[in-house]
């Protein structure tokens, strides 16, 4: 197989509705912030902002500023790489203000390249090195149960990210425990750094693999909102299991020119002719 | 020792509700007593040493004070990310009780010997690292990791050690105590080095050399500023460890020294394991006395030392 074939994913492309002006305005929100800097793990916030979106608009139990509110429900962004898409959000529900997103990666700003825990009001975990948020998640998933608080966690994983070992040990963990608080989104892009998922290390097949370590486990459109909200909605779908939704989306997605192509998986020195191809691209 | 360790950590657990105990895969019927009192607080994980620190990480920021044990080895190579990120990086509460520090596992090979464990914690921000000298000094100890704000590393010895610390001495974590006065020679050392100090020291004081020790407890953070009192007028400075020369408690004294006096510093000899993976088997003892850290050969190598200066 060629170089160029492995850096564009040959998977089949889930077709999802078109995204709306609030996805759009998130994302161009990522932009702002990766023109700011000049550099970003673009396309992998791209690929999970409905993701993160749905959580925050309707599913998660949230106090912006509050955000230590110990009843809470918790997002752990594990491939912290993605974090510009959590960011938009956060920012847009009012955890910090939406000018702090053109401050990224700059020498004093609280938003760096990674998510930082005790920085950034609404980040739960310190997250970048991969394979890290589902043992955390476990952990707070089990505070939440000593506790006596009915606290749900949600990790969102990159598939790439889910080659490291420690996701399945706690994949285990968590099934032993039966914390059925707990959900993991795998943001299925289908794409890593160096190229296709399925050529650099095969996850397939996916879904039997979570099953069978004692997940419920369902494939969603990991765009649409509809499909994310009825999965989401309905967690846990089966009283004791945790769940792993694997959310089918594109790296890149909404702008269409980066889409399924990895040699935009983390870029620097973006040009300004760059900057205003990926705004053009995000005017519909 | 580690009786003990665990023994604190049930005591705790019964007067704080935040207490919980994390093993890997202990041996059957391990913290029993524990399980059966608090079995919300009790995990026992598996091999998954990973996942068990990123766990801990997760209760840790939900207000839980997590006290895990497993092989000291295993606490410290296969999860040092999860180590430095999840615990280290938030600075969580998290007390990590390591089983066979040294060459306690001498018999099960070099797999099992951690030998450079406080070298690769004490390298970790806001890490805390104390190697107790007896099963008593463990048990002050884990009274004192409480309130502990950050993570701390225990490392525990096999157990059945000369009891050598004193209840009168205290204990806090980061301050040294002195066992005997400082001479011309002062023995610092810590874990289960310091008694064979006090013998190295008595065997000295036989032939009319006076050698204090002081029981640095605690490798991080480093008492420095009672380090600095003790060897003044010391003319021979002696670091004992049962860890690798690079990175533990020698060196630690020796950027003190340097740093704090530098010109006109007490001559330094730092005792410890060379920069090897111990290649016999045998026993603890064994290992030692390979490595020249037995108290006769920790009073020889003084010895050999002043008599080099005098010649």
């Amino acid at each position: 197989m060629s170089t160029a074939q492995l850096l564009v994913n040959p998977a089949p492309v889930v077709v999802s509705p078109p995204l709306d002006e609030r996805s759009l305005h998130l994302r161009r929100s990522c932009v702002a912030a990766m023109e700011s800097a000049g550099r970003g793990h673009l396309s992998s916030a791209l690929s999970l902002i409905e993701l993160v979106r749905v959580l925050y608009d309707d599913v998660m139990r949230f106090r912006p500023t509050e955000p230590r509110w110990a009843d809470r429900d918790r997002c752990i962004l594990s491939k912290g790489h993605g974090c510009l898409g959590l960011f938009a959000v956060l920012a847009d529900k009012g955890f910090f203000p939406e000018s702090e997103m053109l401050t990224y990666c700059g020498r004093d700003s609280m938003l760096g390249g990674h998510p930082e825990w005790g920085k950034v009001p609404g980040v739960e975990a310190s997250t970048g090195a991969l394979g890290h948020g589902l043992a955390i998640g476990i952990g707070m998933a089990n505070a939440a149960r000593i506790q006596a608080r009915d606290s749900r966690v949600f990790v969102i994983t990159g598939d790439g990210e889910i080659n490291e070992g420690s996701i399945w040990e706690g994949a285990m963990a968590a099934s032993k425990h039966g914390l059925d608080n707990l959900t993991v989104l795998v943001d299925r892009n289908k794409l890593q750094s160096y190229g296709a998922t399925s050529e650099v290390q095969d996850l397939e097949p996916l879904a039997d693999k979570w099953r069978s370590f004692g997940f419920h486990c369902e494939d969603v459109d990991g765009h649409d909102m509809d499909d994310l909200r009825q999965a989401l909605g309905a967690v846990p779908r089966e009283p004791g299991k945790p769940t792993a939704l694997i959310c089918h989306t594109v790296k890149g997605k909404g702008i269409a020119h980066i889409e399924h192509d990895a040699t935009w998986h983390h870029k620097s020195r973006i040009s300004e002719d760059e900057v205003a191809a990926l705004y053009k691209a995000l005017e519909q | 020792m580690r009786r003990v360790a665990m023994n604190g950590v049930f005591e705790l657990a019964k007067r704080d509700e935040r207490v919980v105990f994390i093993g890997s895969d202990l041996g059957a019927g391990t913290m029993a007593e524990f399980r059966e009192e608090f079995p919300d607080r009790f995990f026992m994980e598996g091999v998954a040493e990973a996942n068990i620190i990123g766990m801990a990480a997760g209760l840790a920021m939900d207000g839980m004070i997590p006290y895990i044990n497993t092989i000291a080895t295993f606490l410290t190579r296969r999860c040092y990310e999860q180590v430095a990120v999840d615990l280290c990086l938030h600075n969580l509460p998290v007390r990590l009780i390591a089983t066979g520090g040294g060459m306690v596992y001498a018999p099960l090979g070099p797999t099992h010997l951690a030998i450079e464990d406080m070298a690769i914690m004490r390298a970790l921000p806001n890490m805390t690292v104390v190697a107790p000298a007896d099963a008593p000094e463990a048990g002050r100890l884990m009274e004192a990791t409480l309130d502990m704000p950050g993570p701390v590393y225990i490392r525990l010895a096999k157990g059945g050690d000369p009891v050598v610390s004193r209840d009168e001495d205290g204990f806090e974590i980061g301050k040294a105590i002195s066992l005997a006065e400082p001479g011309e020679v002062l023995f610092i050392s810590i874990g289960v080095m310091v008694h064979r100090c006090l013998a190295a020291a008595q065997t000295l004081a036989d032939q009319g050399i006076k050698a204090g020790v002081l029981n640095v407890h605690t490798l991080k953070p480093l008492d420095e500023e009672f380090i600095l009192t003790q060897v003044r007028g010391a003319r021979l400075v002696v670091t004992v460890e049962e860890h690798t020369l690079m990175g533990g408690l020698g060196s630690a004294v020796a950027d003190t020294l340097v740093r704090h006096i530098g010109p006109g510093m007490p001559q330094l000899v730092t005792l410890g394991i060379p920069d090897v993976f111990p290649e016999k088997y045998g026993s603890q003892d064994d290992l030692l006395e390979l490595y020249g850290l037995q108290p006769h050969q920790i009073a020889d190598a003084v010895t050999k030392t002043l008599g080099q200066n005098a010649a």
